[in-house]
């Protein structure tokens, strides 16, 4: 075990903060999005994480996730309660930082992870069922895969999946968990008749502000060390954004008009995109990544549309498929150059790694969708997910929390 | 007798209207937001992916209520200051009222729609 390292320790201090603010981010993002009377119901939504996760975690999240790894499935109970983590390091993880900085920065992306998947059920979802479906998400999907993935011994790191900031763990698992539920809730009342309009598109565009700066921390904090993979990983990241938005402008021009909404939207598909390559590619791979993002989710969007299908924010199209996407880039693109602790991919020489990509986008995408599709169904049988037709007619704002955003 | 008129107009044709009501002596007036739909439909905006179609679109109601044998004349000004020839210019409704009192002084009727320099002291002048 090495000693502290304060440059380190300051960096994922401050990389906690930014991807803490994501949240709040996402929930003006999203907010912005949803018509008048669901606004506040929506920020609820995703703020309420901030609170539920933050005792789950510290109570048995991070040790289901990062305790002393069980047959490569689930972490052991050693952490429950924080109990052995420490301001010394961990003897397993990020052996810079004080042990508690290190949990408490993947607290973060525990936070968020849920908060995604609330786009596909918004202005329609009972509040009582939602929070113990996050529950028993966060216990059941997210704790499970982020040992597989990122704990130590966990059966897909051990065979060298290669996912930087969270493509499968964060990303994919939240997109297809999105596109599981809206299957079960059914759609909005009057959807795809009536327009949603969004009620501020303002908000979505100051989210979309937040989001870009706490990436920065989200993916450049996942070096979990202030050195050179994490500047690699911060350019890589803001190429990424960069390069989608630029698409998706051009894609949204020759529909029609040059959106914002749809800029602020191809800069998020562009961050998502990249997150799993981030630490492991060169500017120029991030820039090809974001490029092609775009168009992937932008004509998925279409494609849910034409379906009919109200997975109302798009969780699916913007999260899941771009990083299945970045999953797949990082299978082609990663070099040892740009993260001598990474691989190479494909392009570098490397064949053997794009079927590990494969094989984690495939796993994460049928056990996040398959888990919530049953803890959906059965919550729905019972407790019912939807509110009744009166109150999502009068928005969830009045008549699931007695509260209204404007006066 | 006393009139109300209510005029759907654009919204960008509020300026002029209001302009051309001065010129003939209507000042009071109280304008509220509707949305609405007629011949014109509705209009195209961009989503995420795409354009969708609205079918209520914003439009200003403007509400004035005057003496009977000032009707012609107000309508003729909202008519000529509110149309481009387009669909979608609006209509305007006239309707009875049955009273108006005004509540500083307890006036009733067309002493209550009165004011200095309004169209009434304008056709005195002339």
């Amino acid at each position: 075990m090495q000693g502290i390292n304060t440059g380190d320790t300051a960096w994922i201090l401050v990389c906690c903060s930014l991807v803490l603010l994501m949240t709040p981010g996402l929930a003006f993002f999203y907010g912005g999005m949803v018509r008048k009377k669901n606004l506040l119901s929506t920020l609820t939504l995703s703020y309420v994480f901030m609170a539920l996760i933050g005792v789950q975690w510290l109570l048995y999240g991070y040790s289901l996730a990062f305790g002393h790894d069980i047959g490569g499935f689930i972490g052991g109970l050693n952490y429950l309660g924080f109990n052995n983590v420490g301001i010394t390091p961990s003897p397993d993880y990020a052996s810079t930082i004080p042990h508690q900085v290190f949990a408490s920065f993947q607290m973060m992306f525990a936070v968020i992870t849920p908060a995604l998947i609330t786009g596909a059920f918004v202005e329609r979802v009972r509040f009582k069922s939602f929070l113990l479906f996050s529950l028993l998400w966060a216990t059941l999907v997210y704790d499970p895969l982020c040992h597989w993935v990122w704990g130590k011994g966990g059966w897909l790191a051990v065979r060298g999946l290669l996912d930087f900031a969270g493509g499968t763990v964060v990303h994919i698992s939240a997109g297809f968990s999105a596109l599981a539920f809206a299957m079960v809730i059914g759609p909005r009342r009057g959807f795809p008749k009536v327009p949603m309009e969004p009620n501020n598109i303002p908000y979505t565009v100051l989210g979309t502000g937040l989001l870009w700066v706490g990436w920065f921390g989200f993916n450049a904090g996942s070096a979990l060390s202030a050195n050179g993979v994490a500047g690699g990983a911060l350019l890589a990241t803001n190429t990424s954004a960069a390069g989608a938005a630029l698409v998706w402008i051009l894609l949204s021009w020759l529909d029609g008009r040059p959106s914002l909404l749809g800029m602020v939207t191809g800069m998020v598909v562009g961050l998502a995109a990249v997150t799993p390559a981030s630490g492991f590619v060169t500017p120029l791979a991030a820039l090809f990544i974001g490029m092609v993002a775009a168009p992937i989710s932008y004509y998925a969007i279409r494609f849910r549309i034409n379906r009919q299908l109200d997975e109302s924010l798009d969780v699916w199209a913007c999260h899941g498929l771009a990083s299945t996407w970045g999953m797949i880039a990082t299978g082609l693109f990663a070099t040892t150059a740009a993260n001598p602790g990474g691989a190479n991919g494909l392009f570098y020489g490397n064949a053997a790694q794009l079927p590990i990509q494969l094989l984690g986008v495939v796993v994460t995408m049928v056990f996040a969708f398959g888990v919530t599709y049953i803890l959906a169904k059965v919550l729905d049988m019972s407790i019912g997910l939807r509110v009744n037709h009166m109150e999502e007619e009068v928005g969830l704002d009045i008549s699931g929390h007695g509260e209204r955003a404007y006066s | 007798m006393l009139k109300k008129i209510e005029a759907i107009i654009r919204e960008d044709k509020l300026n002029d209207i209001k302009d051309a009501l001065s010129e003939v002596g209507i000042k009071g007036m109280n304008i509220s937001e509707v949305r609405g739909r007629g011949r014109q439909g509705g209009i195209t905006l961009s989503g995420r992916s795409g354009t969708y179609q609205v079918d209520l679109l914003p439009k200003l109601q403007l509400n004035i209520i005057l003496s009977e044998h000032n009707v012609d004349k107000t309508v003729e000004a909202i008519v000529q200051a509110g149309s481009t020839g387009r669909a979608g210019d609006g209509l305007i409704f006239i309707y009875p009222v049955e009273e108006v009192i005004r509540i500083r002084t307890g006036e009733r009727g067309h002493d209550a729609v009165m004011y200095p320099g309004d169209i009434d002291e304008k056709a005195k002048k002339k």
